[in-house]
């Protein structure tokens, strides 16, 4: 009797053990994640707009239906990006996401405090790299890190009344994320 | 022969309890950090890079992207205030004030996140459309059938939930679970 309580205490033990680790192991074999989901409809380091939700199909599950969203799906591998976009009539903001959806940062167009959210995204390791210029210190230079070196970018124009999703959607056809120029080593020679 | 079917036993238990545990932390949704008022309950540190292990594997699983803590901060109710689960084909009065947000928006899902389609195409009110009262309070009948004033349409499905998001707000990983911070309440009128 003994005996089988012993396999049963170290079942459980390993019960716990397996627990935790398929937990920790189940964003990376994921494949139906956010990141997976809009690969298919988003070219690398661009925006492009998420089709809205609709009782029919979404993109997402949990997508707010008031709002215009787009995507920049990016891979910082060859360089920093630079995102730029410009704030709509009532309310927008910009998150950044990892790999695995982890909401890293975000900020909203009175946070950003202008006209057009202007944002470089780099790794660390790009960030350590950067010359200690003080042009490019500069304090209206508003720099994210990303702690993945791919990720996604939401963008988001709220439309208080259905009839200004348009003009939400438009707002959002203007914004950009692009590779830095000006950070690609220069060639040796 | 007695070794091998212990080791058996054990293995089994192990597969049972671990892989039921795991099915069951995500499918019923964890409560790390979370901040319940009334029927409302929101996850604020899902937003943050300190997102538990859990809410990662639930979100990863699910496909959703999670509402940033910088953008806004989502409540989630599943039931009403007296703890019964949300049914569609009953009169729900969601009624009161919301915290204090730039922009807030109510969105009714099936319980995967799915929008449900209806006559009106009215999924969601945004609280620029609402009609108020003098007060500033606001009423919102989610219902199966049309009603006078704010109506949100359930058309009838079994289970659904309601997500409050509040953007640009206060409201966030600091609020502990406060009264301070005034909710809608949530009341089952009446089923057939």
């Amino acid at each position: 009797m003994i005996r089988w309580l012993l396999w049963l205490l170290a079942g459980a033990l390993l019960g716990g053990i397996i627990h935790l680790v398929a937990v920790l192991i189940l964003p990376r074999t994921a494949t139906q994640d956010a990141y997976s989901r809009l690969a298919p409809i988003s070219p690398v380091n661009a925006v492009v707009p998420v089709p809205e939700p609709s009782p029919q199909k979404e993109v997402m599950p949990f997508m707010d239906p008031a709002f215009a969203t787009a995507v920049c799906r990016y891979d910082l591998s060859n360089g920093p990006l630079k995102l730029t976009a410009p704030v709509s009539a009532a309310y927008t903001s910009v998150s950044f996401y990892t790999r695995r959806g982890v909401a890293y940062y975000a900020i909203n167009d009175r946070a950003a405090g202008r006209k057009v959210i202007e944002l470089d995204l780099m790794t660390s390791a790009q960030r350590s790299d950067l010359p200690e210029d003080e042009d490019i210190t500069a304090a209206d230079r508003l720099i994210v890190e990303s702690p993945s070196t791919t990720g996604l970018i939401l963008l988001r124009a709220l439309a208080p009344e259905p009839g200004l999703m348009p003009s939400a959607h438009n707002a959002l056809t203007k914004a950009s994320c692009q590779q830095q120029q000006e950070q690609q080593p220069a060639p040796a020679g | 022969m007695r070794l091998v079917l212990g080791l058996l036993f054990a293995l089994a238990v192990a597969a049972v309890v671990g892989l039921g545990t795991t099915w069951l932390a995500l499918s019923r949704g964890t409560a790390f950090g979370a901040v319940p008022i009334g029927a409302w309950t929101a996850w604020p540190k899902i937003g943050t890079r300190d997102v538990d292990p859990y809410a990662r594997a639930a979100i990863a699983r699910s496909g959703e992207l999670p509402l940033g803590s910088g953008d806004g901060v989502a409540f989630v109710a599943q039931t009403d205030d007296g703890g019964r689960p949300l049914d569609g084909r009953c009169d729900v009065l969601v009624s009161g004030t919301t915290p204090q947000a730039r922009f807030w928006t109510l969105t009714l899902y099936d319980p995967q996140g799915r929008l449900i389609g209806n006559s009106i195409d009215r999924q969601d009110f945004t609280s620029q459309e609402i009609v108020r009262h003098s007060d500033g309070a606001f009423d919102i009948i989610v219902a199966p059938r049309a009603r006078a004033g704010n109506w949100l349409p359930t058309n009838g499905i079994d289970r659904y939930v309601l997500v409050l998001r509040l953007y640009d707000t206060p409201v966030g990983v600091a609020t502990r679970a406060a009264r301070e911070v005034p909710m809608p309440t949530v009341t089952m009128k009446s089923c057939p």
